[in-house]
């Protein structure tokens, strides 16, 4: 009996090391259309091309600061996933939580994984690492602030709709003819703080913030109050009194006053193509964002959107191996190529950008090359590299009070900035004082 | 068994009543109970989101809210906005619940009518009256465009307070109705007929008998109304306005979310999550001691 019960516990144990289960690894992101099919196509590619380790992914939120917290409360009830889909603006949050996150350089290496910062996109890379180069984050879907017009428009008022408006003056003089013309709205511009601010400062190679941006450590300090942005949101302001420039919200809500035809043109996301070519009645085309040529050294290059994957700490070594393996499935070319083309994201690599090239994709879908020769237009410096200040989706919302408060007539411009910039920095003090350890 | 003994004692065992309490007791303890006692305790810490390092601050966190003009602000916003929320959705409720009343054909298509806001989650009320005053898309807002009115709640803080709390009180409309039509119709009609043959006319009726006989439910509604002001209004919030235009529209369970989830501030917001307690059980001990005391049939 005791050698049948020992030969059974035996049988037991040699069948579950030879059907072991695999390696359950947890993705939790906050895709949704076309974007959430392909990140099921990877995850289903992945789990086939092998047997040790098993990808879920979970769709969390619409909403990335949601996911943030879920992500954060998770951490804290000791329930985190292994991979987050966390956006560009957290990653200052992020970085700080030491031994809340594993670092990707960290994690590649310990693997035995190959990893090569230099594959990605400049820009990307710069965004996502530490001041001595090592990558915090692994790259997904990236975006940048571009330029959109509505060519019907701009030939109803007598401009010529093969000749986007290359810099400020030009694009204010557009927008002041399409107004007189009749049009109800010449110029509008979704996510102001991150087009009309954060990407205007990298575009015009004008701090941000002092510390590279905060780049170079926590105890940095706001410095958009400059009169370059002042002018630009005085010139704004001044427009939108008789409509031809239109403030339609915070984030994504103006997109609609361009697609409705209601405002000729628009500065937000590359990944707004979409929508938009699936919408618009209108003929349309992109550009580079505007610069003021006036500013030394513009147009200098725009810095990234939206988000990158981070691996949450205190995880088994396997788990970890099968983390490194999937991102390793990740970088591959076929994989990345398919990314970006049937996403409305950049590639994020630089052989996954050539092989499209080389395709003639961007031939066949204009536009789409636009937001890549902007990021690459120049080798970033430390005022374009990106912005990296903790707590900056709370100090996104402090800025946008003050600019509603100037847009209203109720403050200066130059007060507005003024108080943003004082308000940004108490918040920058409260985060370099949590964050400290 | 005798009826005297059964009455004395229903329940021979003394574990039965406690295991017939112990599920509600359990669901206050996970749900009310320890968050509570969570948030106090957070309240008084300034900790980072991960909750890696946490430096005691004794009442820090409060002294500091207090110090904030935007925290006082919103405090005194909060008040504007559930005192118009609260007397909006009541005197319209009243109104509606009075004439309700006195219709005789057709009464239940109209109750109908009237309870189905109700049934609408707070955000999709939010939404819809966003579509429909949007000064782009809105046929309301189009036509005050049309009629010269510079109708812009993006940036007009006023026209966005206005908003919220019509959308916030029109959804609470539904709710009160039902307690006023009740009261109304319970009030006997021969009280009503008495007073008719002493020749007193109906507004006169209304002030000196339906009135008086309805103000425990008023009473009742008004704590309800204030409480859902303050706290339940998020999703109208969140869904049209995001408390801007520059904060005019952020009340405190608002911002309690946006230096909570969108500022990480754990301290501050668990802070605020206190006080908002302190609130709610002020306005509960208030509606008990009064309802029970001072409002008699």
């Amino acid at each position: 009996m005791r050698s049948f019960i020992a030969a059974l516990s035996l049988g037991t144990v040699l069948s579950v090391s030879a059907l072991a289960a695999p390696v359950e690894i947890q993705w939790w992101h906050a895709m949704t259309g076309a974007n959430n099919d392909r990140v099921n196509q990877i995850v289903e590619a992945f789990n086939a091309s092998q047997a040790d380790y098993k990808v879920v992914a979970t769709f969390k939120s619409t909403d990335y600061t949601e996911l943030m917290n879920q992500t954060i409360a998770a951490y804290r009830a000791g329930t985190a996933p292994h991979i987050t889909q966390i956006f560009e603006v957290g990653t200052a949050t992020m970085m700080s939580a030491k031994g809340a996150v594993k670092p990707v350089f960290e994690l590649m290496a310990e693997a035995g994984e190959k990893f090569d910062p230099k594959s990605f996109l400049p820009a990307i890379t710069g965004y996502y690492s530490t001041a001595d180069g090592k990558m915090l984050s692994m790259p997904f879907n990236s975006s940048t602030a571009i330029f959109y017009y509505n060519k019907d428009v701009f030939a109803k008022a007598g401009l010529d709709p093969e000749k986007a408006p290359k810099t400020w003056p030009e694009a204010f003089d557009a927008a002041k003819k399409i107004r007189a013309s009749g049009h109800p709205c010449g110029l509008t511009t979704a996510w102001v703080t991150w087009t009309q601010m954060e990407n205007f400062s990298a575009w015009h190679n004008i701090p941000y913030g002092t510390k590279s941006n905060g780049f170079g450590g926590f105890d940095t300090e706001f410095k958009f109050n400059n009169p370059t942005v002042i002018k630009h949101f005085e010139t704004l302001n001044d427009l939108q009194k008789d409509g031809t420039f239109k403030y339609g919200g915070r984030t994504t809500q103006p997109e609609g006053l361009f697609v409705s035809g209601e405002c000729a043109m628009i500065a937000t996301s590359s990944g707004f193509l979409g929508n938009l070519m699936r919408n618009a009645k209108f003929n349309f085309a992109t550009a580079m964002l505007p610069y003021y040529p006036d500013v030394a050294g513009a147009p200098q290059n725009s810095i990234i959107g939206g988000a990158t994957l981070w691996v949450m700490g205190g995880k088994k070594a396997d788990e970890y191996k099968g983390v490194a393996k999937f991102f390793t499935h990740l970088s591959k070319l076929d994989v990345q190529v398919t990314n970006h083309q049937q996403t409305g994201f950049l590639p994020v690599t630089i052989a996954a950008y050539e092989e499209t090239k080389k395709s003639g994709f961007y031939e066949k879908n204009p536009g789409r090359e636009t937001p890549i020769l902007q990021l690459q237009n120049k080798a970033p410096t430390e005022n374009s590299m990106g912005v990296r200040f903790g707590n900056l989706p709370k100090i996104r919302d402090l800025i946008m009070d003050e600019v509603e408060a100037a847009f209203a007539g109720k403050i200066s411009v130059k007060q507005a900035m003024d108080n943003a910039v004082a308000n940004g920095n108490e918040e920058l003090r409260r985060f370099e004082r949590t964050a400290k350890n | 068994m005798t009826p005297a003994s059964s009455a004395k004692a229903p329940f021979q065992n003394k574990l039965l009543p406690l295991m017939l309490l112990l599920p509600q007791l359990l669901i206050t303890l996970v749900f009310f109970y320890w968050p509570s006692v969570q948030a106090v305790q957070q309240s008084l810490y300034i900790e980072d989101p991960f909750g890696l390092s946490s430096e005691f601050a004794g009442l820090a966190n409060f002294t500091a809210l207090f110090k904030d003009a935007r925290y006082v602000d919103a405090f005194l916003r909060s008040l504007f906005f559930s005192a118009a929320v609260a007397g909006i959705s009541l005197s319209l409720s009243l109104l509606l619940a009075v004439c309700a009343d006195r219709v005789v054909r057709g009464a239940t298509a109209y109750k109908t009518l009237l309870l189905l806001p109700y049934a609408i989650a707070p955000a999709l009320a939010g939404i819809t009256w966003m579509f429909v005053v949007h000064p782009s898309i809105g046929i309301v807002g189009r036509a005050f465009i049309a009629m010269g009115i510079e109708w812009n709640y993006l940036l007009n803080g006023n026209q966005a307070m206005g908003l919220v709390i019509f959308a916030a009180a029109w959804k609470q409309i539904s709710y009160n109705f039902i307690f006023f039509l009740a009261g109304l119709q319970s009030i006997p009609q021969s009280l009503m007929e008495a007073a008719a043959i002493d020749g007193a006319g109906p507004a006169k009726r209304f002030r000196d008998i339906v009135f008086p006989l309805l103000s425990p439910t008023a009473f009742f509604l008004l704590v309800v109304n204030i409480v859902y002001a303050f706290f339940e209004t998020f999703g109208v919030i969140h869904a049209v306005t995001s408390g801007g235009p520059s904060k005019s529209t952020e009340i405190l369970v608002y911002k309690v979310y946006s230096d909570g989830v969108v500022g990480l501030d754990i301290g501050g917001s668990a802070a605020q999550s206190v006080i908002l307690m302190v609130i709610v059980i002020a306005l509960t001990f208030v509606q008990f001691r009064y309802v029970e005391r001072k409002v008699h049939y």
